[in-house]
């Protein structure tokens, strides 16, 4: 579904990403780990058309979407929960859960709302409440739903469980798992190793902005390389 | 002579209610500019002086009613306030603030001194049949011209205002207002909404100007006054707020007018100024805060 060929990606002359070389397949849960700082979140902007490449490719359903801007791979599917949630705070939870759908699923936005509601049935009583004023696991919920609405065909989390309480956290990975269950691919891009290799397929290992270590997800969580890589042990 | 002026209290807060109306139209303009964009538009005065001298050719040239131009000169300002910031002010300026603040003071210059060159610094008014005819409320007389245009800055606010939180649109305005890379990533094109925002911004000139034509007069700097005051407006409202422009409107046109009943035209002033200096002074957020 998504094939990333030899991608190289940074911000103006620092090249963060080196030869990146990522595949999705149809209906996967494909995690992508890696430690602060190793360009977990430029993968992301540069899936999403928000950065340029500088060099490689990335295909999403065999179309070449890695000179397109965010709207247009909005339009074909690919859906980009970012990390730190970025909600509008102004607008109350329903306004930012409609704006998911601005593009895609408009003609289905009362259903999906109420599919999102039934995922996330906290989010009913915060209905009418700004953004701004939900805690952040709620703030989360919002931003995967606001993605949801747009009935992705590929949705790509960024963090999920970054600033959630351990309790949280576990919540959230078994809402991504049933979520995926749906049939929806998910390429989800953590720190936390453990629980994603839980949920995952497959994962990609980055570290010092390349892939270092790959494979399916209950083999790598037997892999002694896996510290190594992900820890530089 | 106290009692007299006392008497003519409820005529002196009607006539500002009906010029505060046109004032917030002024300032809602340049409140959601800045809401939005975070930036001020320092072209806003020279925009309005556009949009009067359209009305005033209108009317010159092919007799149209200056109220009628409003449904000209509103989407003709649109289009001109879209246009220039989408392949104007927003390619020009690569997007750093400081570079849109000096294109628009730029652009005022320009718009100021063509204005100077090609229609010379006279001041032009026009007289409608109809200019001094009133509608009488028992205790004063309502002029027909004020009773438009109070009503129609009030439908305008109301549309904007249904406009901003019914429909995809005015959501996706006030998304970009504070989450521009969350907005993107929803596929809101943000150079096309700031480009709409800008185009409402400007409409909103547009529809004043026409409301203003038959009730004061055109010159290249006529628009100068009103955005000092719409300043005052904004600021006593809250940035970026609608309901606050309106509000504020109303609160600095009463001041304006019942200052001027009883300290007289030049000195009435003063209480717009008191009133800039007291909100900055004890609530510096205004009164609805930073609100889009």
């Amino acid at each position: 579904m998504i094939k990333i060929h030899e991608l190289h990606a940074g911000y103006d002359l620092v090249n963060v990403l080196r030869d990146v070389n990522i595949e999705v397949g149809e209906g996967e849960i494909v995690a992508v780990l890696g430690s602060n700082g190793v360009g977990k979140t430029t993968l992301n902007n540069t899936l999403s058309g928000l950065i340029k490449p500088t060099s490689g490719e990335i295909y999403f359903e065999n179309v070449l979407i890695s000179s397109r801007d965010p709207v247009e791979i909005v339009d074909m599917g690919l859906i980009h929960v970012p990390e730190g949630r970025k909600l509008f705070p102004n607008l109350s939870v329903k306004e930012n859960l409609e704006l998911g759908s601005y593009r895609r699923g408009k003609p289905n936005r009362a259903k999906n709302l109420e599919r999102v509601l039934e995922i996330f049935p906290k989010l009913r009583d915060r209905i009418s409440q700004t953004a701004g004023t939900l805690s952040g696991g709620e703030q989360q919920m919002v931003a995967i739903g606001r993605g949801l609405m747009s009935e992705p065909r590929i949705l790509l989390l960024d963090e999920p469980s970054l600033g959630l309480s351990p309790l949280l956290v576990e919540q959230m990975f078994n809402l991504i798992k049933q979520i995926n269950e749906g049939g929806l691919s998910v390429i989800l891009v953590e720190q936390n190793v453990i629980q994603s290799l839980s949920i995952a397929d497959r994962a990609y290992v980055i570290s010092e902005g390349t892939v270092s270590l790959s494979g399916r997800a209950d083999e790598l969580r037997e892999n002694s390389d896996l510290k190594k890589s992900y820890l530089g042990l | 002579m106290f009692s007299v002026t006392l008497s003519l209290l409820p005529a002196g807060i009607i006539n500002g209610l009906m010029f505060g109306a046109i004032y917030a139209l002024v300032a809602l303009g340049l409140t959601l500019i800045y809401g939005v964009l975070h930036i001020i538009n320092f072209a806003h005065g020279a925009m309005l002086m556009l949009a009067l001298y359209s009305a005033y050719f209108l009317f010159k040239i092919l007799n149209i009613d200056p109220y009628i131009s409003i449904l000209i000169v509103t989407p003709a300002s649109y289009v001109f306030g879209y246009t220039i910031y989408r392949w104007g002010i927003g390619r020009l300026s690569g997007g750093r603030d400081q570079n849109i603040l000096l294109i628009t003071l730029g652009l005022s210059i320009i718009l100021e001194n063509s204005a100077l060159f090609f229609f010379t610094g006279d001041q032009q008014t026009i007289s409608l049949p109809y200019s001094y005819e009133s509608f009488d409320l028992g205790f004063l007389y309502l002029s027909y011209p004020k009773l438009i245009s109070f009503v129609a800055s009030l439908v305008i606010c109301v549309l904007l205002w249904m406009l901003m939180t019914l429909t995809d649109l005015g959501k996706a305005i006030r998304a970009v207002a504070k989450e521009r890379d969350g907005a993107r990533l929803v596929g809101i094109d943000v150079e096309h909404v700031f480009a709409v925002t800008f185009g409402i911004g400007v409409a909103c000139l547009g529809a004043a100007g026409c409301m203003l034509l038959p009730i004061f007069y055109v010159d290249p700097y006529t628009g100068n006054m009103f955005v000092i005051i719409a300043f005052t407006i904004v600021v006593l409202g809250g940035m970026g707020s609608i309901v606050g422009a309106l509000l504020g409107g109303f609160i600095i046109g009463v001041t304006e007018s019942v200052g001027g009943l009883l300290l007289g035209e030049s000195l009435g002033q003063i209480g717009i100024s008191l009133i800039f200096i007291l909100i900055l002074i004890f609530k510096p957020t205004g009164i609805f805060g930073s609100k889009v």
